[in-house]
């Protein structure tokens, strides 16, 4: 949890991945292009007085310009740069993140999202189960069963912290579930 | 020095009810921020629900102690197992690791906790010293000078930005424009909220920074399969410092404090620059610089009293401008507003028990933390050895609840997956999250402030250029952004940042 990490690409002050510049700045341009586009749907208004959608689309245009910069900054640097800055991120001298974990990644954002679908509906005990399941799976050595235990283990835990003694008013059967 | 203002503080951070929750606080924000991989900023969005169960007056006190409790924890990761749970942590790892690798783990934790108490006490003082002037200098702000204080600390958090400036400066405006959905304020209109009435109140800024500091964090924990930390020692004795440590750590603590207490108030990152600086500072006047990175204890007392002084002063332009300038503070905010408490320089002369209950509540925290880490190190240590497989479900459990207890409002949750997905590739490809922490919760007050500006000034944006106090910020923004691109400063601040690695 840092905010700025010793091993970020940029830190470390040596030349920072060109391709990095380039998502990044793809990812600015399609929120600043979106934003801005969606803001034209509401009220304008003008300089004096400003209707929900002025400062929206300033700013929105605004990151949009700056993703483009970002991007072209990042297309210089691999044109400059030549085959040393296009090599795979993975290659470089410094200590470099490594690849994506896309498997573990996804299984934490779906735990999550499980978790918000099915709170209401099931409630507290069993959308925490569900969740702390697919969670702890993301473990690189956690087995199956080693992470239903783990689920059991957080689940009663949490049950314990937050409904018996933090009297957190949440419902322990869900809806679908008639409690 | 207004003294019985201080005094009613005490008064009112001694009732034992008081004493009693900023103890929890301080045990709870060491006991999370002590598990390896979670930051005071995860520590503090983690257990923000828990405080809600108190009045608003024991509540802060609690989050305040949550917030000493969980940077003590962290430094006592960073040192013990060389994980260090924020950026300012860092520092102290350096030769904090060393030294508990040298069987000298208990004069580096002594150190750190005696460096920051020291520390802690001198920035309350100056906290109750500076900001009561400061408030009622900010009451006689309007609009324009409101907006421009914004910009001011928006640019500066970017001049504090360790990576690419234009990076953290698209990361404020993502930030801003991510602050501006839900219900506009003045029209009443619902904005990018794609018809989900959930949306109308807007994000959640727990959800955002849980997701960017918890979520985002795992992932990127996970692209290292294999680097689990060991321990070094799990046997700590000698918590106390020899006549000749003593002596060694003097210079260190005084000068730390100092830096610390002036760069804490600065927004995004002052207390990392603080924790930064003063070890180069102590390095640079030091006899022997090569002692540093080795175990020298100069080097875990000075980061660790400029990192503490840096957290207490943090407060002041919280309490007297509403302006948190560090994304705890910015936690804050919203534990004040979800109170019913719209921090700001008003605070001081509507809620004085509360402003000075919490000053004064800094304090007794900062001694709490002496009493209670030292005598109870051999637990703390036990919880480092949880291993990061149970760990990281714990954290996704504990942000689920958290986030979905705050309004029962599944889009609190699923924003967390969402935001924490597109957090990890930013965070990955070099954008920092603190930016766009303080570009979201500073949003709205810009752009209110902003409009209300030009409907005073009959939509005339020369305003903010002809009155003074505006435009000494807006100048000051301007003089920030620019001497953060020179070319020399730019050198000199990447120096700063990667002098140490």
């Amino acid at each position: 949890m840092s905010d700025t990490h010793p091993d970020t690409d940029d830190v470390t002050g040596g030349r920072p991945d060109a391709r990095a510049d380039i998502c990044a700045g793809a990812v600015f341009v399609a929120f600043g292009a979106g934003f801005a586009i969606g803001a034209l749907r509401y009220d304008l208004g003008t300089a004096l007085n400003m209707g929900p959608g002025y400062l929206p689309l300033l700013l929105g245009a605004t990151l949009a310009v700056l993703g483009l910069a970002i991007a072209g900054q990042g297309l210089v640097r691999l044109r400059v740069g030549g085959d040393e800055a296009t090599e795979e991120p993975d290659a470089g001298p410094r200590e470099e993140p490594g690849p994506v974990p896309w498997v573990p990644g996804a299984l934490l954002v779906a735990a999550i999202l499980v978790f918000g679908f099915t709170v209401r509906g099931l409630g507290l005990a069993l959308a925490l189960f569900a969740a702390t399941f697919l969670a702890a799976l993301a473990g690189p050595r956690t087995s199956p069963i080693k992470a239903l235990v783990i689920a059991a283990g957080l689940t009663v835990l949490c049950l314990v912290i937050f409904v018996l003694l933090l009297q957190l008013r949440l419902p322990l059967l869900g809806e679908w579930l008639g409690g | 020095m207004d003294l019985s203002g201080l005094a009613l503080g005490l008064e009112t951070a001694l009732q034992p009810e008081n004493v009693l929750v900023c103890l929890l606080g301080v045990t709870l924000g060491t006991a999370v921020g002590v598990l390896p991989g979670i930051g005071p900023t995860a520590t503090v969005a983690l257990l923000l629900p828990i405080t809600f169960n108190f009045d608003p007056i024991a509540s802060l006190i609690m989050l305040a102690g949550i917030y000493y409790g969980a940077q003590y924890g962290g430094s006592t990761t960073a040192i013990l197992l060389n994980l260090p749970g924020e950026s300012s942590a860092a520092v102290t790892a350096l030769d904090g690791h060393q030294m508990a690798r040298q069987g000298r783990a208990g004069p580096a934790l002594a150190t750190a906790a005696l460096g920051s108490f020291f520390a802690g006490t001198v920035a309350t003082v100056l906290v109750a010293l500076f900001a009561p002037p400061l408030a009622s200098a900010a009451l006689k702000f309007g609009p324009a000078e409101y907006f421009s204080l914004v910009v001011l600390g928006l640019v500066i958090s970017i001049a504090l930005a360790s990576g690419s400036i234009i990076k953290a400066l698209a990361m404020i405006v993502l930030g801003l424009l991510l602050g501006t959905v839900g219900q506009d304020l003045a029209s009443g209109v619902p904005r990018f909220t794609f018809g989900i009435r959930e949306l109308d109140g807007g994000l959640d800024f727990v959800s955002i920074a849980v997701a960017l500091f918890g979520l985002a964090e795992i992932i990127r924990n996970l692209e290292h399969r294999d680097r689990d930390g060991s321990i070094v020692t799990t046997k700590v004795d000698h918590l106390w410092l020899s006549r000749e440590e003593r002596r060694q750590v003097r210079g260190p603590v005084l000068r730390g404090t100092a830096v610390g207490s002036a760069l804490g108030v600065l927004p995004g990152g002052g207390h990392v620059l603080a924790a930064f600086s003063s070890y180069s500072l102590e390095k640079r006047l030091s006899k022997e610089p090569k002692r540093f990175g080795r175990g020298a204890i100069e080097g875990v007392a000075a980061p660790e009293s400029a990192n503490n002084a840096a957290a207490q002063t943090s407060f002041i332009p919280l309490l007297t401008l509403g302006l948190p300038p560090h994304p705890v503070m910015a936690l804050l905010v919203g534990a004040f507003i979800i109170q019913g408490i719209v921090p700001g320089p008003n605070v001081i002369d509507e809620e004085p028990e509360l402003f000075w209950g919490l000053i004064a509540s800094f304090w007794v925290g900062n001694l709490m933390l002496v009493l209670l880490n030292l005598p109870l190190i051999g637990i703390w240590v036990r919880l480092l050895a949880v291993p990061y497989d149970i760990l990281f479900p714990a954290i996704i459990a504990f942000a689920s609840i958290g986030c979905f207890s705050l309004g029962l409002n599944p889009w609190d949750v699923f924003v967390i997956a969402i935001a924490g997905a597109i957090g990890y590739f930013l965070i990955r490809w070099g954008c920092e999250p603190v930016p766009l922490l303080l570009g979201f919760v500073l949003g709205p007050l810009l752009e209110e402030n902003l409009r209300r500006a030009m409907i005073i000034s009959r939509g005339d944006p020369s305003v903010f250029l002809t009155k003074p106090i505006s435009a000494t910020l807006l100048t000051l923004a301007l003089l920030a952004l620019l001497a953060s691109v020179l070319p020399a400063v730019r050198r000199k601040r990447e120096a700063v940042f990667i002098e140490e690695d």
